[in-house]
């Protein structure tokens, strides 16, 4: 009966002192999360007046230029994937992969090759234990991503959009990450980034319509100067709004984590309270039956 | 006279947005100004110092390295990867 006891009051402390830390890792996440929504909405304005200038250019000029021109035969496409450096977020590294798995194999089904590009030590390790090939990966700060990290995966992924494909290029490149839509819901998503579709909107008033601009110097120089910047805030807006998922799911697997062991701790408790109450029961009834031998001889 | 509507942004922030009367820079071309009533443009921006002339009548510099600009209907957006305010500047105008 002792022993059941001990048993009780080590679960009983553990438990609690997982607790304390997931609640430390809520309260960490819950205060980063902010910082993080507004480092997305600090990158709008950037990526709006992108967008509308090459809009502008891509409309106005009947420009060719290899990042917007569909190649006749893809052959192989790359898939980035960004996921989170560390665990403890619930199912969020988890999701990703598995909408990057359908992709690929959709990929496989049209009779492309796929390489692959990663972000955060989770998508490796996943990578890893199956001993799959990828063909780079970038660790580190996931949480709080960096501008030089988008232009770095930017670098690298136009580099292997230019080659060649029989040198290994790729012609195709998709981006999978998650979309940060509220507090609650974050979303995979997949995103085509090359070969670009240049959006054409719908005008609603004449304010929203495109002067006609001069280019300085020509319009393919100012696309060709464009291009890659759009790029990089297309690669930056994602690995914002993936950071600021992580968080948000950090936040709510810990909650959830913490609620748990405190309904644990209860539970055992209880238990703990049943066995002691029991062990006291048993020893009056053997001292009772004790004395009444006693009395009767 | 009408004045400039001046937006400056970088890739992961807010610059500083205002009204000025004067804008200078310098295009891969060579050194462009700008004043109200410029017609339609976009340019590539070499790196360098950006000049700007807020209507209060001061005039303080920007620091860019590349990126480009547009301007339309006396309303310029400078896009800059990497925007450095000169001293003298005070973000006072701007909603930074």
């Amino acid at each position: 009966m002792g022993a059941q006891i001990r048993v009780y009051r080590q679960k009983i402390a553990s438990t609690t002192s997982m607790q304390k830390i997931f609640k430390a890792m809520e309260l960490i996440a819950t205060s980063r999360i902010g910082k993080a929504r507004q480092r997305v909405a600090a990158s709008l304005p950037y990526s709006n007046a992108i967008t509308r200038a090459v809009s502008a250019v891509a409309s106005q000029s009947e420009v060719n230029h290899p990042l917007t021109t569909e190649p006749d035969n893809i052959r192989r496409a790359a898939v980035l994937v960004m996921t989170s450096d560390r665990g403890l977020a619930g199912a969020y590294s988890a999701s990703v992969l598995k909408q990057a798995e359908h992709l690929i194999e959709l990929l496989h089904g049209e009779g492309k090759d796929v390489t692959t590009y990663l972000v955060g030590r989770k998508a490796q390790a996943y990578f890893d234990f199956r001993g799959r090939d990828y063909a780079k990966v970038w660790t580190g700060g996931t949480d709080a991503p960096e501008f030089e990290t988008a232009r770095e995966l930017r670098k690298t992924l136009l580099a292997d959009f230019a080659t060649d494909f029989d040198e290994g290029g790729v012609d195709e490149i998709h981006v999978v990450y998650t979309q940060f839509k509220s507090m609650v819901v974050q979303e995979p998503a997949v995103i085509r980034l090359l070969p670009l579709e240049v959006v054409e909107e719908e005008v609603e008033s004449s304010s929203d319509l495109l002067p006609l601009y001069d280019f300085e110097p020509k319009p393919e120089d100012v696309l060709d100067a464009l291009l890659p910047r759009y790029i990089e805030a297309r690669i930056f807006a994602a690995l914002l709004q993936a950071a600021a998922s992580e968080l948000a799911a950090r936040q709510r697997a810990m909650k959830s984590a913490g609620d748990n062991a405190n309904d644990l701790i209860k539970k055992y408790t209880r238990l703990r309270n049943n066995a002691r109450q029991a062990e006291i029961t048993q020893e009056l009834s053997e001292i009772v039956a004790g004395a009444d031998a006693l009395n009767a001889s | 006279m009408a004045n400039l509507e001046v937006e400056i942004v970088a890739a992961d922030h807010f610059v500083w947005s205002g009204a000025a009367t004067l804008v200078k820079g310098f295009t891969s071309e060579g050194e462009i100004g700008i004043l109200p009533g410029h017609t339609p443009l976009l340019a590539v921006l070499a790196p360098g110092l950006l000049e700007i002339a807020p209507v209060d009548g001061s005039r303080f510099f920007v620091e860019v390295d590349g990126g480009f600009f547009s301007v339309d209907s006396n309303r310029v957006v400078i896009v800059a990867d990497n925007a450095q305010l000169k001293d003298g500047a005070t973000s006072g105008a701007g909603i930074s």
